[in-house]
């Protein structure tokens, strides 16, 4: 049976080969390629880990955001109230105050102007009492000019005296 | 499984096919029976016998009748030429260790058989193919030693040991040269690019080592896996390039190195012996002392004894008879040509080659994944920690 015995020649000659094949494989393609193929994997799983991850960090950050946002709004409502709260009631003090300080410039100016005119008046008085002696000297003066004319006034005033 | 399903497809086809054939040969004496009468019977004979001796290196002249079974046998039988076509062949350095020492020469010297040689030691004969494997002779050795009467010495053939780089040799080194070479580059393409997708040959096998990793070796033998994947994806890619160079019909391939019985020996060898330098503790409770009552023991320690050879004799069976039978199959087929002794029947064969063909595809990659699944398995078994 030539068919089913194994002729030592090929017998050696394959277990020399199978070995050296194994030992150069091992060596030269098993070592890289599975550890290639090993770390590849690794990479890839924590590549899908961390995508998960970023995904979670990602729907985290976009609510905390929404929170954010909300808040801010709300802030800036608040803000705003207030400004409109405050420019009011800023407007209505100045308003008050205006008001206060033109009555009290009005007051200021009646008196001022009261005093003006006591002073206007005073003054006028003095004119006018200057101007009539002096009217009453012109006069005096042309009447004292002549002899019987004095006599005239002076007992035109012995009189008044007199009534007096 | 999907394989089943497969299988079932294939033997639907096989039956198909199979009536196609026997229709075709019964019209076949009526129709062409012109066509030979036409043909002159001789020149057809001489042509086809020509053409075999062109196919399988048979050094007979185109008048000798045609023996399917010669040829179909120094096909599957290794030798000491690499026959190419024609008279074209490649001889093959021979290298006998002899009592009196190596003796390194060419195989042209033999001259197909026609010649002997004086060699330093011996004159040696080429005996081949069928008037070989006739004597009963142990370690099948084609090379003989004539003695001084012209006759072949069998005493001192037996003397004579035969390492010869014969055919299957040859293409198991090619097929090995291969397996470097496309390792390598698969190797380089993953230094090159480190963590990058694959790509090219890289690409085409990173499936297949995944494969062998995933589906083979983590299964079947647990987390220690990964100390025998280089072995297994050894096995596996030396036996499915072996077997795959096997179906090429020239040069590189052509030779019956998966279906010789050395080669598979060899490796059912490596398989026995890695499970069990490799076997734990449990692995040899199990087999010197069996869970059986302690009278049972004279029956079950030879029959556990005798597992470990049986498994790894399975697997040598089994490659070395799945390739064998394609190789046989395809060349029976082949034959029909020449048997029948008409081109006509050639379309038939060639449609059962190719059929066949593609089984033995199929094959090569089933038997590659079968060998290295049991050794899976084997080592599994040995290296099972709980018990």
């Amino acid at each position: 049976m030539e068919l089913v015995t194994p002729s030592i020649g090929l017998v050696f000659w394959t277990a020399l080969a199978f070995i050296c094949l194994l030992v150069l494989l091992r060596k030269l393609a098993w070592k890289p390629i599975l550890g290639a193929i090993h770390d590849r994997e690794q990479s890839i799983d924590e590549a899908l880990n961390k995508a998960e991850l970023a995904k979670q960090e990602m729907t985290r950050l976009t609510a905390q955001n929404q929170d954010l946002m909300q808040q801010a709004r709300a802030e800036r409502d608040e803000i705003l109230k207030e400004a409109k709260t405050l420019k009011d009631s800023i407007l209505n003090e100045a308003k008050k105050q205006a008001q206060i300080e033109g009555a009290k410039l009005i007051e200021k100016a009646k008196i001022e102007i009261e005093n003006q005119k006591k002073v206007a008046l005073a003054e006028v008085k003095g004119q006018v009492s200057t101007l009539s002696l002096e009217i009453a000297e012109r006069i005096l003066r042309n009447q004292l000019d002549d002899k019987a004319k004095q006599e005239a006034l002076v007992a035109n005033l012995l009189k008044d005296v007199e009534l007096n | 499984m999907d394989c089943n399903q497969v299988f079932v497809l294939k033997v639907k086809k096989v039956i198909f096919v199979f009536t196609l054939l026997i229709a075709f040969l019964s019209i076949r004496n009526d129709t062409f029976a012109q066509v030979e009468s036409a043909v002159s019977p001789d020149s057809v004979v001489a042509e086809s016998a020509h053409a075999v001796s062109g196919e399988h290196g048979a050094t007979e002249h185109g008048e000798e009748k045609f023996e399917p079974t010669k040829v179909i046998m120094e096909h599957i039988a290794d030798s000491h030429v690499w026959h190419l076509w024609g008279h074209t062949s490649i001889p093959l350095p021979v290298i006998l260790y002899t009592s009196g020492g190596l003796e390194v020469f060419s195989s042209a010297n033999f001259h197909h058989g026609e010649h002997d040689y004086q060699g330093k030691y011996n004159k040696y004969r080429l005996v081949t193919g069928l008037k070989q494997s006739m004597t009963k002779d142990m370690f099948n050795k084609n090379i003989k030693v004539v003695g001084a009467d012209g006759q072949i010495d069998e005493a001192a053939s037996d003397t004579v040991i035969d390492f010869s780089i014969t055919k299957n040799v040859a293409a198991m080194f090619i097929a090995i040269a291969l397996i470097v070479i496309v390792f390598s580059a698969v190797a380089a393409g993953y230094k090159k690019r480190v963590g990058k997708a694959p790509k090219g040959l890289q690409s085409f096998f990173e499936p297949v080592i995944i494969f062998v990793r995933d589906d083979i070796a983590k299964p079947n033998i647990g987390h220690t896996y990964a100390k025998f994947m280089p072995y297994l994806l050894t096995i596996f890619f030396f036996i499915l390039f072996n077997n795959l160079l096997g179906l090429v019909p020239i040069f590189p391939g052509s030779a019956n190195v998966t279906g010789n019985i050395a080669l598979t020996f060899v490796m059912a060898t490596a398989t026995m012996l890695v499970v069990n330098l490799n076997g734990n503790k449990y692995y040899w409770k199990h087999i010197l002392t069996p869970d059986v009552p302690w009278w049972l023991y004279p029956i079950m320690i030879p029959v556990e004894l005798i597992g470990i050879i049986s498994k790894p004799f399975a697997l040598m069976v089994r490659l070395f008879a799945n390739i064998t039978a394609g190789h046989i199959i395809v060349l029976s087929l082949i034959s029909l040509i020449f048997i029948f002794k008409t081109l006509a029947i050639a379309p038939v064969s060639v449609a059962f080659v190719l059929f066949m063909d593609v089984l033995e595809l199929l094959v090569a990659f089933l038997q590659a994944f079968i060998f290295t699944l049991l050794s899976a398995l084997f080592i599994g078994m040995a290296v099972e920690e709980h018990h």
